[in-house]
């Protein structure tokens, strides 16, 4: 069985930070690799241990700078990699999930894998429908927010939780080939050990433009609009205890004590 | 091209309380279009959910009486049968797990574009501003879209529509193609009982992952010891296996409505915040004074819990 993954760079953003225009300024943000797809990533290793899957494959949407994030990938095991980048997505200020699926469903049908690992959602601008638009793209099954697969895969079919509200979980039987958007939790994402990461840097990282996925460049354009960013207004009038921690901690005893809390 | 088709979630034979809140969005936006609002109810015993869901502002019900439970291909082939037929302008779903097993493939279907989480909506008829947030809550975005669109809301955004409507009710004769199903739900399971239940206990001392490392948690043990409160944490805390499922405060977890609830080191995610938001006196300890969890604290201590913790213990010892 083959695996593909999609693996985002996500953009972290400072405690104090400042917005220019309808983006954050550069200098308060970093970058990570996506939470979400970190167990996605685990997810398809665990299954190529199991001897289930015999490639594992990532892809990004991404400019030069992630390559850094996509090594973390191959670090834990992954053993190969596609970066998708174009000077016509350079100005982008936000891919939509039209675009995105465009994008990866390209990827997809060229690497025609039997099982595509998402995660649930992106930390940066959490749209959570990428993996699931893909697959209807494409005439795959799929199954979003699963927060467990088994790995004996019988009759070509995924049996996984769907993790829903509340504490329940949904127990669901889903044909191959198929995306799933894939939940915290799942499992424990390993570090990257020292000998990962070197091996990592000789692993295959392709590079590709739109073009030689045979993407027309409008295909990319969004058709959702950002038009502005702002901080939330505070709708609360929260108290906040200035001074020390020892002062600030006394004055929340003090509250605790009046609210009956420990007598 | 001006109506609006809004669907409805249940689950277990229970209509869910976000299918009242999108008849409120729906209303509004038909409102400002001019349009009329048709509701959608698919599988399980819809002619009972109907009844229900007839409240003021919707113009139109209608029942797809096929299967008991979910099951996104069913929902994705009536949804987009009722929008052929329907021709509305926007068709909105909720943001919940189930929204999103099931949106992203009907807009994909009908080629059109999705915006999700939404917590606000405006047209003219032509343009739909959505809003929505970014960066795990710290920023707010406007988004706007041309043309037609599906939308996702966001739970507990709107308020729940209320009183009596006159709506038609309508059996929908969906074609389903069950060649097409490829996916087969097999159950359900609760998760998550076990030796504490959080949704009994008077004082909450939650913490994450402010907490960094699992070795860290006997300050937060300390801590409840000396309130006589009880331990909850946010996800990534059970996720990295450091407490129990059954410690989970959140939409995916435990809904709970303690007199304190204290949390420590958490952002205050909108998933998290479900899950606490009914707390008597919310305080936040956090050393990010922009965190989301700000906007709902009631006090708040903008410090390192690693000072903060011990020495409130102290107060109490
Ligand atoms: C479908 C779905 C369902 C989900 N269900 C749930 C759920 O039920 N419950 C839930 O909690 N989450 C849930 N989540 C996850 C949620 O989106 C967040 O990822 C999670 O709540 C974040 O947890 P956190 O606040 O502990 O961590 P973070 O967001 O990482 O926040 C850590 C906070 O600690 C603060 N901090 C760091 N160091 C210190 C220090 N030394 N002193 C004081 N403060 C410090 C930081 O400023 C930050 O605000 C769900 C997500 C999805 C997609």
């Amino acid at each position: 069985m083959k695996i593909l993954v999609t693996v985002k760079e996500v953009a972290t953003v400072e405690d104090e930070f400042e917005i220019e225009g309808t983006g954050i300024a550069d200098q308060y943000l970093g970058a990570d690799l996506n939470e979400w797809d970190d167990y996605a990533i685990e997810e398809a290793v665990q299954l190529q241990e199991a001897g289930v899957a015999d490639e594992v494959v990532t892809v990004t949407i991404g400019p030069e700078e992630c390559e850094q994030t996509i090594r973390q990938a191959l670090a834990k095991g992954a053993d190969r990699a596609v970066r998708i980048w174009d000077d016509s997505l350079e100005d982008v200020d936000l891919l939509d999930v039209g675009a995105k699926t465009e994008i990866l469903s390209a990827v997809v049908e060229e690497e025609d894998p039997d099982l595509v690992l998402t995660g649930v959602q992106a930390g940066d601008d959490s749209f959570g429908a990428t993996g699931v638009s893909v697959a209807e793209n494409l005439g795959y099954q799929w199954g979003a927010v699963v927060n467990h697969l088994e790995h004996g895969f019988d009759d070509d079919a995924a049996s996984v939780r769907r993790e829903l509200e509340g504490g329940v979980e949904e127990l669901t039987e889903i044909e191959l080939p198929a995306v799933l958007t894939i939940q915290t939790g799942i499992n424990e994402p390993r570090y990257a050990s020292l000998r990962g990461i070197r091996q990592a840097q000789r692993k295959e990282l392709d590079v590709k433009a739109l073009a030689d996925l045979g993407i027309d460049e409008s295909a990319v354009d969004s058709q959702l609009e950002l038009t502005d960013m702002y901080e939330p207004e505070s709708e609360s009038d929260v108290t906040t205890w200035e001074g020390s921690p020892e002062e600030a901690a006394g004055e929340l005893a003090e509250l605790l004590r009046d609210k009956g809390v420990a007598q | 091209m001006t109506d609006i088709l809004a669907v409805t979630d249940h689950r277990r034979g229970e209509l869910r309380d976000v299918s009242y809140e999108i008849i409120t969005a729906g209303r509004q936006l038909a409102n400002e279009t001019g349009g009329d609002l048709h509701l959608a109810v698919i599988s399980g015993t819809v002619d009972e959910f109907a009844e229900k869901l007839n409240r003021e502002g919707v113009d139109a019900i209608h029942t797809v009486d096929y299967g008991e439970e979910f099951n996104h291909d069913v929902y994705a082939q009536a949804i987009t049968q009722l929008y052929d037929e329907l021709a509305p302008q926007y068709v909105l779903a909720p943001n919940s797990v189930n929204g999103l097993d099931y949106a992203p493939a009907v807009a994909t279907q009908l080629d059109l574009p999705i915006v999700t989480d939404t917590i606000a909506l405006e047209t003219d008829g032509e343009t739909l501003i959505a809003t929505r947030e970014m960066y795990g809550g710290k920023v707010e975005t406007t988004n706007e879209l041309e043309g037609g669109a599906v939308a996702t809301i966001r739970s507990a955004e709107w308020p729940q529509a209320e009183g009596t409507g006159d709506a038609a009710i309508e059996a929908f004769d969906a074609d389903i193609d069950e060649d097409a199903i490829g996916s087969t739900v097999n159950g359900f399971e609760e998760v998550g009982g076990g030796d504490v239940d959080i949704t009994e206990a008077d004082v909450l001392v939650s913490v994450g992952r402010g907490i960094e490392e699992e070795d860290n948690l006997p300050l937060i043990e300390e801590l409840a010891d000396a309130l006589g409160a009880t331990v909850s944490s946010s996800r990534p805390i059970v996720d990295n296996g450091w407490l129990p499922k059954n410690r989970q405060v959140g939409q995916s977890g435990k809904v709970v409505t303690p007199d304190v609830y204290i949390a420590i080191g958490i952002s205050g995610a909108v998933q998290h915040v479900a899950g606490m938001k009914g707390s008597d006196t919310i305080v936040a300890i956090n050393t990010d004074p922009n965190a989301p969890i700000m906007d709902i604290a009631d006090y708040a201590i903008v410090d390192d819990l690693f000072d903060v913790v011990p020495a409130l213990t102290e107060a109490f010892q």
